[in-house]
Formats: structure tokens, sequence, C-alpha cells
């Protein structure tokens, strides 16, 4: 999908977006309306969807039509995987992770907000919150994404009643809470007719909040770095070599959180040298600082052993090292993960080997119950790993930071990637386990 | 020592970088994995705008070094004259090592026919895809952008690829946070999109931004054109035009770089860069469907190349 807008082009920020509903709950058409609506559907591609529509024996343009890109999505009138798809308005680029609604629905929803600072949950009036509603909530938690909206959709076949709105939205922002999802914005629209999509509506004058497109354009994109652990996960070694920059030695990599500071003393981990930053090179040009998310290469004080795989932290905020690494994960492939399975692990540059020595419970996303001992996990399957490492890593919790906290497993083997994990304690950690009997064939 | 200030007005946080920031940073991010994992990385090139802003990032993730890929163009017979000037005064500039993958060789073999529409963008998949395998390349770089086509949207960044080069849609790699996964068999090899989350007008504001020089044809400029399938083509030896075709000369400028026989212009008065972005920031088309007739064969045309092994 292209991007376009008419007004002038000042610098704006980037806001990445997933969203989450079920088949029947209008994403699509809430997708396809924000694109259109925005102006992002240029005319060539109207066309198209219109020309489709037609053959298809269809009366308006289906603006489903605009998203599924695939030839066995389009024969099958499904959405296969996450889509990625961007627009524009003069205050902000957004880039939207378009997740399927259906099948193979945790593994693309993880997927998609894993990049994701604010997700768009949809529920459907006439339904109120559902099992599914609770199912993206709790992803939404476990991911860990900044801000959620709730919108609740359909609301023309309601009546518009803000009784109907306030319910839904009570019910799911207590729910949201309990997980710990620290925001939720709740607004009540009709993607088919337009209702506070991109334009206020002119139907529920007793709601006095921003539209869909005007809450995803003010949310703040917001790096609390006072609060945050800095790290550098080296990417790669810059050495030129040449007659101009003899001695350069510097390390390449994208600041995962924080900022870092010339000065600064440092460690790298995982063998625990100290030194300080000599300098900060951002893409060529020498800075006094810089800060998460940018490309940056750091010199250093002290000629000291440092290669890809290492993580540079400030000294007086060093992560422990740790060969056995406790996570709740989401296996998002085909084939089970099982305990005992020989993995690569790879953590910010890193990929070392390793073992899965135990998976103490798998997470039932309808009410947030363990089943203790599930023997494997298959794919969409959310739980708890215990995971030993060949060499230590320098792991952070994935409460504290999404990038140094977050892995993937990778199947050594053929490559694949088996599982998205997240270190440390899960929200879902203190509930009760219950116990395996009352397991009735869950499954999603 | 200088701070440069990467801070925006007016938004919320102090640390906020601008998206144009953010896409360059995540593409560098894209650059370095790819240096730190793989063997025997290329650049497709093709001289096109897409492919000099990979370029522009490459040099920019690996200073004060040079880069650590080399080149590869394919070139189909029919190109622009001014783009060939350009590419080998880049490859030159930098010191670089440039590949080139012949659709005229494979025709002058036999190996390829020249299709009867006379276009030779589906003719470059073969010869792309042997290059691949005979220089033995682990990563390929393209320009790919994802807002180029619905396939597209749905294309990874590390994007693997059998040894027949073939992308299954079906069988990608979710990718999760920042952890791309480069894993890949022998005979394997990854098709690696750094400009993925770019839109046409990111592209075209950080060719502004950065001072990035363009081949001339991306400007407004008097050609000598004839109309087929709705769109300006550059008249010339490589076909057209043909019976019942008039060429005129109009002031076009071209949006995409490609095969002179299915790219085409598209008029326009913008000499210079301000006036380029104006102008697609007003536009209507997307850049594909304004010059390009090899998509308008199907509705999964795109696909259909993709899944072969092109791009």
């Amino acid at each position: 999908m292209s991007t376009t807008t008419t007004e002038a082009l000042p610098a704006t920020t980037l806001l990445r977006f997933a969203t989450a509903g079920s088949v029947d709950d209008g994403k699509s058409t809430l997708v396809g309306r924000l694109l259109h609506d925005s102006k992002s559907v240029l005319a060539d591609q109207l066309e198209a969807v219109e020309r489709a529509s037609a053959s298809r024996g269809q009366e308006g343009p289906d603006l489903a039509l605009l998203t599924d890109g695939l030839r066995a999505e389009r024969e099958q009138g499904i959405t296969i995987d996450v889509a990625y798809r961007y627009f524009a308005t003069p205050r902000r680029r957004f880039i939207l992770a378009d997740t399927p609604g259906h099948v193979q629905y945790t593994r693309n929803m993880v997927t998609g907000a894993s990049t994701a600072e604010l997700t768009v949950i949809l529920v459907d009036a006439r339904n109120g919150v559902v099992e599914q509603t609770r199912r993206h909530a709790a992803i939404a938690a476990l991911l860990r994404v900044p801000h959620v909206v709730l919108a609740v959709n359909k609301m023309d076949l309601v009546g518009y009643e803000e009784s109907v709105f306030a319910t839904i939205a009570e019910e799911f922002t207590a729910y949201a809470t309990e997980l710990g999802v620290p925001e939720v914005t709740a607004i009540p629209i009709s993607a088919l007719a337009g209702d506070n999509v991109v334009e206020p509506s002119a139907n529920m004058d007793w709601y006095g909040g921003p539209t869909v497109l005007e809450h995803l354009e003010t949310v703040p994109v917001s790096h609390d770095l006072a609060h945050c652990h800095a790290r550098l996960p080296v990417q790669y070694v810059i050495r030129p070599q040449t007659a101009e920059h003899p001695d350069y030695r510097g390390y390449a990599g994208q600041i995962a959180a924080g900022s870092f500071r010339v000065g600064e003393p440092v460690t790298v981990l995982p063998s625990g040298r100290t030194t300080t930053i000599a300098g900060i090179d951002l893409l060529g040009e020498p800075v006094d600082v810089a800060w998460t998310t940018q490309s940056v290469t750091v010199l250093l004080a002290d000629d000291i052993d440092v290669s890809r795989g290492d993580l540079i932290v400030p000294t007086k905020d060093a992560p422990a090292t740790t060969q056995d690494v406790e996570a709740t994960v989401c296996h998002v492939a085909d084939a089970p993960l099982t305990v005992g399975h020989r993995v690569l692990l790879k953590h910010g540059t890193r990929t070392v080997k390793a073992i899965v020595k135990d998976i103490p419970s798998r997470l039932t996303l309808d009410d947030l119950s363990l089943h203790p001992h599930p023997g494997q996990l298959v794919a969409n399957d959310i739980g708890r790993v215990k995971i030993r490492t060949a060499e230590p890593l320098p792991v952070d919790s994935y409460a504290d930071s999404r990038r140094t906290g977050s892995f993937i497993l990778i199947d050594p083997s053929d490559g694949t990637t088996l599982t998205a994990g997240m270190v440390g304690e899960s929200f879902a950690a203190p509930e009760p386990v219950r116990d395996e009997a009352d397991d009735d064939g869950w499954d999603f | 020592m200088t701070t440069v200030a990467k801070v925006e007005e007016g938004t919320a946080s102090p640390y906020a970088l601008s998206h144009l920031d953010a896409l360059e940073s995540e593409a560098v991010h894209i650059f370095r994995e790819v240096a730190g994992e793989f063997e025997n990385p290329v650049i497709l090139f093709s001289g096109g705008k897409d492919s000099i802003v990979m370029l522009h990032l490459a040099l920019k993730a690996f200073a004060p070094a040079g880069i650590p890929f080399s080149l590869l163009h394919v070139d189909t017979g029919h190109n622009f004259p001014e783009v060939l000037e350009y590419r080998d005064r880049v490859v030159a500039a930098h010191g670089l090592r440039l590949h080139v993958a012949s659709v005229q060789d494979y025709i002058d073999r036999g190996v390829l026919k020249e299709r009867p529409d006379g276009t030779r963008n589906p003719l470059q998949t073969l010869p792309l895809t042997e290059k691949i395998q005979s220089e033995k390349f682990d990563a390929v770089f393209g320009g790919g952008r994802r807002d180029e086509e619905k396939a597209r949207a749905k294309e990874r960044v590390f994007s693997l690829r059998d040894e027949f080069s073939q992308w299954d849609p079906r069988r990608q790699r979710p990718e999760l946070w920042n952890l791309y996964n480069g894993r890949h068999a022998p005979g394997e090899h990854v098709r690696v999109f750094p400009l993925s989350n770019w839109t046409e007008l990111d592209v075209w504001q950080y060719i502004d931004r950065e001072g990035i020089e363009l081949p001339e044809i991306y400007f407004a400029h008097e050609r000598e054109v004839f109309r087929r399938n709705g769109m300006w083509l550059t008249a010339g030896e490589w076909g057209g035009p043909k019976d019942g075709e008039t060429v005129e000369k109009r002031l076009v400028r071209y949006r995409t770089v490609g095969d002179m026989s299915c790219t085409g212009a598209v008029d326009s008065e913008a000499t210079t860069l301000d006036a380029v972005i104006a102008e697609i920031a007003a536009s209507r088309l997307t850049e594909r469907g304004a010059t390009r007739a090899d998509d308008k064969m199907s509705e999964a045309a795109m696909e259909d190349r993709k899944r072969e092994g092109y791009f």
C-alpha cells in the first residue's frame, strides 16, 4: 500500500501498531477504512479493488481486498499471514502490522505485537468482551505493548447506545488493568459506517474522546530513558585499516535501551572487562550522547577484546549473566517444542547453543490458568520454559527491556524459527496452577 | 565534538527519533546483521533510486570503513544509458566490485527467448538466480519495499529462498522483535530488504535530506516517447515504437527505473527534488501503477514472479 499526503511534509515521528480481532469483528473493514479515509489508498489501487469486487459479483468495493495480497488469500477469502501496511498523516507515519484473525492466530498476534507500541483490539458491540477478547488482551499484556486501544465496533448495530459501550469498556479495562496493561483507551466505532475511525461520529454525541486516527496520531511514543538500563549489543566490529584510519576500531550496534555518553564507564559482557567510552559515531558523525534506537559505532578507551555478540552496558548498571534462562514463550513453529530439545538461542546479536531443560507449565489464555508439565508446546502454545545455554548470557527481564529481555529459539538442523521468548516472570505466574484433569481439550 | 540534535519539535519525548532517523537506523541495523552473520553477501544494484539509497545506507553503516559487500546488476540489455553511466561512476568512486548478470547473454546463447511483447523484466529471474548460485552469494540485498505491492506487503525483512531461489509465502519465518534469523542450508540464500518499511515518499525525503545524487532521468526532461498500454515508453532500439505508435517529444520524468520495455515515464515539470516530492505527495497513482507494465499482466503478477525467484 502506498502512502501519500497532500499536506506539507514536516518531519514526523513513526508509530508501529498492530491490530487484533477475530474474523467477524470487522478488522479488515477497520484497516480498509483507516487507509481509505486517511487518503492512503491511491486511485489505481481503488480501481483494482473495484474491478476485483465487481468480477466477484459484489455490489460495492470490498475494502478487505486492499489488504489480502496473496493469490490463495483472495481465492479463499482469508488472510494467511501478517502483512505490514503503511500510511501517513501530516502528523505521523504509521507502520501497521495487520495480523489475521483466525488460523494460526496466537503466533501471528505475537509476531505483530513484538514490534508494536500500540495494539488495537476490536470487539463486536453486540457480543461484548468474549474469550477471544481476553486472549487478545492477555497477549498484549504478555508482550508488554505500552498502549492498548479497545475499539468497540458495530455501534451502528446497537443503536449507538452509550450504555452498551460503557459496559464493555468498563469490563475490558478492569480485566486489562488486572493483567498489567498500563493504558487502555476505549473508542466506540462503526468501521463500516466510518463512525469515529477517521471522522468524529455524528451519531454518538455522548462520546467526547478522540477518533481512532486522532489517538494514533497523538499517543506519545515515549522513551523514558532515565529509568532504562542502557544496553548496546555489538553487531559488528568496524576496522578500516586504511592510511587515514590505521587504528580505528569501532563497535557497531543499535542501542537496544537507554542512552550512552562519551566518558561513561562501561562493562563488556559476558567477559566483564571494563573501560570507558572514548567516542560515539552516529553514522559517520561524532556525537556526545546517543540513545535507543539509534544505530551507532562506539569507540572504547582501552584495547580490550570485544566481538559480535557482546553486550556493552554501563558499569554501574550491568545485568547478571546466566546460563539458566527462565522465560515465557510462544511457540511459533508447526513441530512441537519438547523437553530435551537441542536448539539455538538468539539473544540480541548473540546466538548460542541451548537445551530445553523443562517446560513447567502451559498457559490457558482464556482464564490465565497454568497447566503443569504439559510435556511439549505445540504451535500457538504459550508456556513457561527453562533453558540451559552453552555460554553465559546477559539477559534482562522482558518487563524491563523488550529488546534485551527477548530471544528466539532456532532449530539448528534447518534454521526454522521455533519459539519467541520473554525472559523473567510472566504476569500469569502468581495464578494458581490448575489441575491437569481439568484440561478439556483447550486449543485455539 | 559536535552533538547532532535529532530531536523533533512537538513530540512528547525529547528522545523520539524522526521517522526518517528511525527508518535509517533500522536499515543500518539490518546491513550490520548481514555483515555479521553471512559469508558472501551482495547488494542488488540497478542504478534506481531504491538501490542508490541502499548503497548510501551501507556506506553510512560501515563508515569510516568501506562496504563489506560487492554489487550485482542484472542487466536486461535495455537499460537507460544515463543509469549505466551512473552505475559505473558510483562503483569506481567507492572502489566496489560489480558483478553483472546479463539477460542479453542468455538470449544470445539461446537459453532465453525474447518474449512476443518485448518486455525483458520476467527474463531477469534466470540470470539473477544462476549468478547467485555460481558466485555462492548467501545474502542478497534488494531494494524492495512492502508499500510497492500487495504481495510485497507480506514479505519478510530476511526472506529465505531455496536452492531454486523460490519464495513460498506460506512457509515464511515469523519475524519477532528485531531478531532476524539468517540461518540457511548450503545452496539456500536469504533475500534481505533493508527498505521494507520505507514508502516511496520516505525514499524521496531521505534522498533530499541526505543530498544523494540521482540519475537525471528521475527529473523532468524532454524525451522522445510513444504511447503503449497507457504509458509513455522511451523510443529506442529495444523494440519501440511499432507500427501505429507515434513518437513525440514530451517533458517527462521517471518514478522508477527498470527495463526500458516496461518502465513508463510520467508527464512532469519537476526538475528539482522539492518539485518531485511535491508531485509524489499529490499523486493519486502508486509508483508501480503509474509506471510498470509488467505488474498489470494479472492480479498476482508480482507474487508469481517472486515465487520463481524474482525480487
